[in-house]
């Protein structure tokens, strides 16, 4: 298939928000598309990433906001007149029409000659390796197969902008991975201009160009997985990068952005990921990667280690994952490169740049003036 | 569900106890559940129902010497007798059309009331209301109302907008008005629960694919809500086929609305030929089998699976 002939340069939004009966579900987005971007919109369940989504397809009115394409309004554009194509969580085939005529409905909505429909859809079923199973109805298929009607379903009209909804939630995990190179691919080989709603961080930071992180309805962080995976904004957006313990300290000392933080009993050193004092209560994250027993092969960064007694081991094969109970009670996850006895004593330790200081209320962008937003916008 | 053996393997014989082998195909004692139901049937239905049907090959003198059909006398009678046979029609004009418009109004007002608005319940509860109302007390308000002297005509005579009262009642109109009163919530509950079942996130996405609503309705709800509306005519055209009460209480009982089961009574109650009263309610069920038969094939062409599209 070729590249989408109404190819736009961005897509923007624009204080883009969403109210429901006075309760706020998207509030202020503010995002930059670009032509052949994969973009993910990542948080918890509730946190506006679908609302966001529907916004733009134009299956939900804005209550804010703006919607251009290039210098076109489209927010005020009825759905079936926006041109972008959906990838629905359940699919949302349609189930009386066989794979093939699912496939065609959105050619046929546009009036493209029979012939043609005919190539497209024989095009998009190779593209999704369904050529065995083109006669048959959306009932007759497994639930990956389902998925990947839908996804051609979507992608034969080239339209220009893909929206997938947590397309991958209802597939079992090795599916999961089978379908998201898949999608990948896709992207790859069509250059189609894709926005990609998941909770799974892990997910979006394998496909995604830029991420957005949503919560309660704000933007936390819009950036490069390698962004967000080495430095996150705020607490909030560690916590769903893999920065698995959180941990409520005090700061002792700082020097510029190496800060001392501690707890009756243990310190420890880190880096300030945001702005921080000494005597304010902060959060510390660790990913369990970086949080290590010691031991002959993994010497302690010096000065930097706790002692915690171990509570559970978990085989990983390469390595073990182990909880541990530090020093006043907290549950740590942590990992070994050998399998410490249940109940001894050990030694953690991290290197202090990979410790990094959060203050403990969330201020993410949404709160930063329009230029450190902009700032944020354009870096990539 | 019952597993299918693979073909060219050999069934293997099962060895569980000849109680579980029962159990497996339904035979348990929780059969005995259905002893009440099948006695109500028996001796309410069944029994009565082939009663009567050999009453119809009981013919009474008077119609052999008629007819002169052996046992089958009161069949050809009914065929023969345009007097009898002219109430098919009749009775046809008017559970055709109000069953068609039962169904037909329902789906738009099924349409509005699937999304959550303010005074839904309100609405809700004012389109099933009439319900609740008998057939009798339908026919009294449409009396009263409508009639010739009801408040509707002299309120359009007041305002100047006619001169002589609209017949309404005692009439085709009046009958329709009251099988319309009373079908519609049936149709209209009906298709609620049908469209209900349908995925609405199918109609989305049909949407975003660029469909204006024709086209979502044409090529997306219609077929998947054809079953349900094929149960809906159904149901709501057997209701008005067999309309008894209303045909004879705002019709015009000898003219327009001599319908099937005023034959039936006629001949039964002022005639006293309970066979030949039993051959037209025999014959009245004939009829709506026929139509039945004519939706169900047109419904076998349709899509029958699921229509949550969930896999």
């Amino acid at each position: 298939m070729s590249t989408p002939t109404r190819a736009f340069q961005s897509l923007r939004l624009k204080n883009v928000g969403r109210s429901f009966g006075g309760q706020d579900a998207l509030v202020g987005l503010d995002l930059t598309i670009r032509q052949g971007e994969f973009i993910a919109l990542l948080g918890p369940s509730g946190c506006g990433k679908s609302t966001a989504l529907n916004c733009l397809a134009g299956l939900l009115p804005l209550t804010h906001g703006e919607i251009f394409i290039d210098d076109q309004r489209v927010d005020l554009l009825p759905a079936e007149k926006r041109d972008f194509g959906m990838v629905f969580q359940n699919y949302a085939l349609f189930p009386h029409l066989t794979v093939e005529k699912n496939i065609a409905f959105g050619l046929e909505m546009r009036k493209i000659p029979k012939v043609e429909i005919k190539r497209r859809v024989a095009d998009a079923i190779a593209l999704v390796k369904l050529e065995q199973h083109a006669t048959k109805l959306p009932g007759q298929l497994s639930g990956g197969q389902q998925q990947r009607v839908a996804i051609a379903r979507a992608v034969v009209v080239e339209p220009r902008l893909v929206l997938m909804d947590e397309p991958l939630s209802n597939l079992d995990a090795k599916l999961r991975l089978e379908m998201r190179t898949e999608i990948r691919r896709l992207h790859q080989s069509l250059g189609l201009t894709t926005l990609y709603v998941t909770h799974d961080q892990e997910e979006a930071l394998s496909m995604a160009d830029r991420l957005v992180v949503l919560r309660e309805g704000r933007v936390q962080q819009i950036g490069t997985p390698a962004e967000l995976h080495n430095h996150p904004a705020n607490w909030h957006v560690a916590d769903f990068m893999g920065y698995r313990n959180l941990v409520d300290l005090k700061v002792t000392a700082v020097n510029g952005s190496a800060v001392t933080v501690g707890a009756p009993g243990f310190t420890l050193r880190g880096t300030a990921a945001q702005p921080v004092t000494v005597g304010e209560n902060v959060r510390v994250a660790i990913r369990p990667e970086d949080l290590v027993v010691v031991s002959p092969a993994v010497p302690a960064h010096a000065g930097n280690s706790v002692t915690a007694t171990v509570s559970v081991v978990e085989y990983h094969g390469r390595e073990f994952a182990v909880g541990v109970t530090g020093p006043d009670g907290r549950n740590l996850h942590v990992r070994a490169d050998h399998a410490p006895d249940i109940g001894s004593v050990v030694e953690l330790t991290a290197d202090p740049a990979r410790v990094l200081v959060f203050a403990a209320d969330l201020l993410g962008p949404s709160t930063l003036s329009v230029e450190e937003r902009e700032l944020l916008e354009v870096r990539t | 569900m019952s597993a299918p053996t693979a073909p060219g393997r050999a069934r293997t014989r099962s060895t569980a106890s000849l109680r579980h082998r029962l159990a497996e195909r339904g035979v348990d004692k929780s059969l005995w559940m259905l002893v009440p139901a099948l006695f109500f049937a028996l001796a309410l239905f069944i029994y009565p129902f082939s009663y009567g049907i050999g009453l119809t090959f009981q013919p009474s003198p008077a119609m052999q010497e008629k007819w002169g059909a052996g046992a089958f006398s009161n069949y050809v009678g009914f065929f023969k007798d345009s007097f009898v046979f002219d109430s098919v029609w009749l009775t046809m004009r008017l559970a055709l059309p109000v069953a068609l418009f039962n169904v037909l109004a329902s789906v738009p007002m099924a349409f509005k009331l699937r999304r959550r608005f303010r005074g839904k319940k309100l609405l809700t509860t004012l389109l099933v209301l009439p319900i609740t109302l008998g057939t009798v007390l339908t026919a009294q308000g449409l009396l009263i109302f409508a009639g010739r002297q009801g408040w509707l005509n002299r309120f359009l005579i007041q305002i100047g907008v006619i001169d002589q009262p609209l017949a309404l009642v005692n009439n085709y109109l009046g009958v329709v008005f009251s099988l319309v009163i009373s079908g519609f919530p049936f149709a209209f509950l009906l298709i609620s629960s049908y469209l209900s079942g349908i995925d609405p996130s199918i109609e989305a996405a049909a949407k975003t694919m660029g469909a204006n609503w024709v086209q979502r309705f044409r090529r997306v709800i219609l077929p998947l809500l054809a079953p349900g509306l094929a149960t809906t005519f159904i149901l709501t055209f057997v209701l008005a086929f067999s309309v008894f009460p209303s045909a004879r209480l705002v019709g015009d009982a000898m003219g327009s609305t001599r319908v099937m089961s005023l034959m039936a009574f006629r001949a039964f109650g002022e005639q006293n030929d309970y066979p030949m009263a039993s051959t037209i309610a025999v014959m009245t069920g004939v009829v709506e089998l026929v139509v039945i038969a004519l939706v169900l094939l047109w419904r076998s062409s349709m899509y029958k699976g699921s229509t949550g599209g969930k896999g």
